[in-house]
């Protein structure tokens, strides 16, 4: 077997199933905002908050971040296992690529409970 | 007389500082010869020219190479069906170390082969005769033991390209199922545990060049997918 410390769950099984199953989310959750945006052509402030402060909308949409970020995690750790051959450019890229997600995930569930 | 143009890749590392393309003029008298044939034809004309070759009808596997861009055997694979604007470029299999000319060294390809155990485990006692298998179960197998280890299918996979010491590629993962899908093989837990990480078996990504290329026409995607069940199955 070969043993890898940097992707997301440490199998390749379960990068996989994270993948997939974060994959489908993030269809339903763009085909949701495209939808809302169509039937809501004049769309105005009032409405766009009033809809992001339902607490299933707070739960679908931190779904959504929370898939984007292990969905990232997992592809752009495969894109960096592919192109990048010298360990050290490998792992500070990677690194800052997990510190960058991070960093989105907290600002993200912070616009979505700060106002 | 009607000629072909044959653009050959040349290397001899004793005496090339860099591989060349090196252009010949093969009279074929009309006929839809095989590549192996031309190549022949070739060697008449420069005797220094290596290439590997054996049965010239595709059982051994030795005459894997790349023509006019894709993967194939040589010996079985007629003019008619790769030469384009009556011009052939023939190049070594992509991705594996050149020894010389169209001859590669298979050894990162051997070694993912060695590395799946393609061999029966089973440690209960053997029955007097033979381990038994029923009409069904050993249909489980067609489509898998036929491999002739050519690895066309592991040279046009990029991802190979990229990890060849950790992805085993489409030929060893075909093997690996092969076994796993043997009723009397007894090590199928053992198997799946050692091809559950990142590279083995999830490098794959799907593109089915494996299944474009194979030339006794096998799938390897769909084994790699019988796998992916396998090792689902055992770990949720």
């Amino acid at each position: 077997m070969v043993t890898n410390i940097t992707n997301f769950g440490r199998s390749g099984l379960s990068d996989w199933l994270v993948q997939r199953v974060s994959a489908v989310i993030l269809a339903l959750y763009t085909l949701f905002i495209v939808g809302y945006l169509l039937v809501h052509p004049g769309l105005d402030y009032a409405t766009w908050s009033g809809l992001f402060g339902q607490t299933w909308m707070r739960i679908f949409s931190l779904l959504a971040f929370v898939s984007l970020s292990a969905h990232a995690w997992v592809g752009l750790w495969t894109v960096t296992t592919d192109y990048l051959k010298p360990t050290g450019i490998r792992v500070a890229v990677q690194t800052v690529i997990i510190l960058a997600i991070f960093v989105f995930l907290v600002w993200g569930i912070q616009v979505l409970w700060g106002a | 007389m009607s000629t072909l143009q044959v653009s050959l890749y040349r290397y001899n590392p004793e005496t090339d500082s860099a591989p060349y393309m090196e252009e010949f003029q093969v009279d074929t008298q009309g006929r839809d010869l095989m590549v192996l044939d031309v190549l022949h034809l070739v060697k008449e004309q420069d005797n220094g020219l290596a290439y590997r070759r054996s049965c010239r009808e595709g059982v051994c596997g030795s005459d894997g190479m790349n023509m006019n861009g894709k993967n194939g055997l040589a010996c079985i694979t007629p003019l008619s069906d790769v030469v384009k604007k009556g011009k052939l470029t023939l190049r070594p299999l992509p991705g594996l170390p050149v020894i010389r000319d169209l001859v590669v060294d298979m050894g990162l390809f051997y070694q993912q082969y060695e590395r799946i155990q393609p061999y029966l485990q089973n440690d209960t006692p053997a029955p007097a005769i033979e381990r038994l298998q029923s009409p069904e179960d050993r249909d489980k197998l067609d489509g898998l033991y036929e491999c002739i280890l050519c690895a066309c299918c592991s040279t046009s996979c990029p991802s190979f390209w990229w990890n060849p010491d950790k992805f085993v590629g489409p030929a060893g993962l075909l093997q690996a199922y092969r076994f796993l899908a043997d009723s009397r093989d007894e090590a199928t837990r053992e198997r799946l545990e050692d091809l559950q990480d990142p590279f083995s078996v999830f490098r794959c990504r799907g593109i089915m060049n494996c299944v474009a290329v194979c030339p006794k026409g096998l799938n390897p995607t769909r084994a790699i997918g019988k796998i992916r069940e396998m090792l689902l199955a055992n770990a949720t």
